[in-house]
């Protein structure tokens, strides 16, 4: 096992925790920098979705790993991202302008689910969440003068300083800049009080608020939070899809973001990205093998939900860390290779567990 | 010189009574105790002042400012502190983690501030950071800073969440039950604990306790609770000594008892 020695209190405060990931992180970005001159156009474009449903992802990991809080409408704050984004765009408002403000307005939309909802948790605030995912879905498909209904609209080129965002190479960097943006600042709240607030939250309400943190400010900012970084992933999918339909932003959509959260791993941001690269692999393996499958497996209609759906159950109940905690054992296990043992990192059961105060 | 006032405090859950008509005051820097047989309502009254629940009738005064309908979550930022009868930590964070959101009422820096990690937050950070070491420091707990709370043994769990009240820099401590779930040794180590932080750190303390050999050892002045009302108040053998908490305790009457 490799020990931090740490000689100061700054260290704990830095991004990174030692100088070696400091370079694994440039030689990364080196990498996503040079991709699209070394992939091909096909997995440029893959890459980019990737990056939309990274940055949703992270979002979602904000208010469900950190704060636990659920949320089954963030389909629904993507659908609202994208059509302010859209909608601006087709005023001719530039794309510097329109991305922010539907980061923003999206936020003021969740602060506006998320304020009412408060008093909620688990399961009725799945439902209420449900609830206002398919009342924006609705208002999507009926307020036609906007949104055109289900006619949908094809979304306007974007452009940053003249130059037009038009191929899925422009697509690619704009994502990789938003992603980088939001990770940055969810890395930034996490290790500050408002990050530590969230946490307490999650753990216990009583003593959280014994500790001097208002419930209600802090859940309501992190579903602003949460909202308006779906907002940004949305105003990007606009771009990627290219045509704007109500019937992208169904449950099913909130429901593959959930899976991103469990699958990832929560509360952690590397398990979004790579619950986020899950998420849209899948689709692309089920593409590839579906003529393999014996007894036309492959051609049956609902394959891809029923998968979504039997991984997030497996992954529930036998690997509750998700794939980063999947990462983790790896690296535990090559960096103590060849002494790990099966209950190395076993965490004991706890011998009194606490009746919580409700 | 008074600290904290309770004024004829009374709450009802449905029909019981479970405070009824409570008045004490606490002065500075003595250990006040509570106790009282299981049900007497002491915990609830550590709730009603840490403003959990809000009382039926009465009025909570500290450092003379009625406190009777702050919302619960500027309690920390007055100076009362508290600790749970059941460890409320947060158990998938580390100690660390742990006490530094005990700083959380001393936090000012906004919103954006925060989004980008400007060097005003970062030196708020580490202001705060300093002043967990001193706790860390105070209680001993150096070699568990990076341990997950869930990882850690009930007895050090306690500790921690002494710790953590300790980080809000009260001026008014609430222990609930702090030796419970400890061994003998433990307990006499709380009991050391609770001295320092009244002398060293000059810190009022209130306490809830059924350990008597601990309340006789820290406390200043005792009051004995039974269904909700005052049985009697003083010095801890003036108490225990009192008939009616005598009956309390061991039922029917002196004589029978006897």
């Amino acid at each position: 096992m490799r020990h931090f020695f740490r000689t100061d209190y700054r260290q704990d405060l830095s991004l990174y925790r030692s100088n070696s990931e400091r370079v694994w992180y440039a030689i990364l970005a080196v990498l996503l920098l040079a991709g699209p001159q070394i992939l091909g156009e096909f997995y440029v474009g893959e890459l980019g979705g990737l990056f939309i449903f990274a940055i949703a992802g992270v979002a979602l990991m904000l208010l469900v790993g950190y704060t636990g809080l659920i949320s089954l409408g963030h389909a629904a704050f993507l659908g609202i991202g994208a059509y302010v984004n859209a909608v601006l765009l087709k005023q001719g408002v530039p794309f510097l302008i329109t991305l922010p403000v539907a980061g923003l307005f999206t936020a003021l939309c969740g602060a506006a689910i998320g304020r009412p909802t408060l008093r909620m948790s688990g399961l009725y605030l799945a439902i209420a969440t449900l609830a206002f995912g398919s009342i924006v879905g609705t208002v999507f498909q009926k307020w036609e003068s906007v949104t055109g209904g289900f006619d949908g609209f094809a979304v306007p080129t974007p452009y940053i300083f003249g130059i037009a965002i038009d191929n899925t190479t422009g697509i690619y960097y704009t994502s990789l800049a938003v992603l980088v943006f939001v990770l940055w600042v969810s890395a930034n709240l996490l290790r500050s009080p408002i990050g530590r607030a969230m946490v307490a939250i999650r753990d216990s309400e009583v003593s959280a608020q014994s500790m001097g943190i208002n419930l209600a400010r802090y859940k309501t900012l992190a579903f602003a939070i949460s909202a308006g970084m779906t907002g940004l992933a949305g105003a990007l999918f606009a771009h990627y899809v290219r045509f704007l339909a109500p019937d992208a932003f169904d449950v099913l959509l909130s429901v593959q973001f959930i899976t991103i959260v469990f699958v990832g791993g929560l509360g952690s941001l590397r398990g979004a990205i790579l619950g986020a690269a899950f998420v849209r692999l899948l689709p692309q393996f089920i593409a590839i093998v579906r003529d393999e499958l014996p007894f036309g497996i492959g051609r049956l209609p609902g394959l891809e939900p029923s998968l979504f759906g039997l991984v997030l159950v497996l992954v529930i109940l036998f690997q509750p860390g998700g794939l980063n905690g999947m990462w983790l054992k790896s690296k535990a296990w090559f960096q103590e290779f060849p002494f790990k043992r099966q209950t190395s990192y076993r965490r004991q059961k706890s011998y009194a567990k606490s009746e919580r105060l409700r | 010189m008074i600290l904290f006032q309770a004024d004829d405090i009374s709450v009802r859950f449905g029909g019981i009574r479970a405070v009824d008509s409570v008045s004490f005051d606490v002065h500075h820097g003595e250990v006040f105790a509570i106790i009282g047989p299981n049900g007497a309502g002491k915990t609830t009254i550590f709730n009603l002042i840490s403003r959990i629940y809000t009382s039926t009738s009465g009025r909570l005064l500290f450092e003379g400012q009625e406190f009777t309908h702050t919302p619960p979550n500027k309690i920390a930022g007055m100076g009362i502190a508290r600790t749970f009868q059941n460890i409320e930590l947060f158990p998938n964070a580390t100690l660390l983690q742990n006490l530094l959101i005990g700083r959380h009422c001393h936090s000012t820096v906004g919103f954006l501030p925060q989004m980008a990690f400007l060097p005003s937050v970062r030196r708020a950070e580490l202001h705060h950071r300093e002043k967990v070491e001193d706790v860390i420091a105070f209680l001993g707990l150096q070699r568990y800073r990076d341990s997950l709370i869930a990882n850690l043994p009930y007895g050090v769990r306690k500790v921690v969440e002494l710790g953590r009240a300790l980080c809000t820099e009260p001026k008014l401590l609430l222990l609930d039950e702090p030796s419970s779930g400890l061994n003998v040794e433990e307990t006499e180590g709380m009991g050391f604990w609770i001295e320092d932080i009244k002398k060293d750190l000059g810190i009022t303390v209130i306490m809830v306790e059924h350990d008597m050999s601990l309340v006789n050892q820290v406390s200043d002045r005792v009051m004995a609770l039974n269904y909700g009302k005052v049985l009697a108040m003083g010095s801890p053998s003036e108490v225990q000594s009192h008939p009616e908490v005598i009956k309390a305790y061991l039922g029917g009457d002196l004589e029978d008892a006897a």
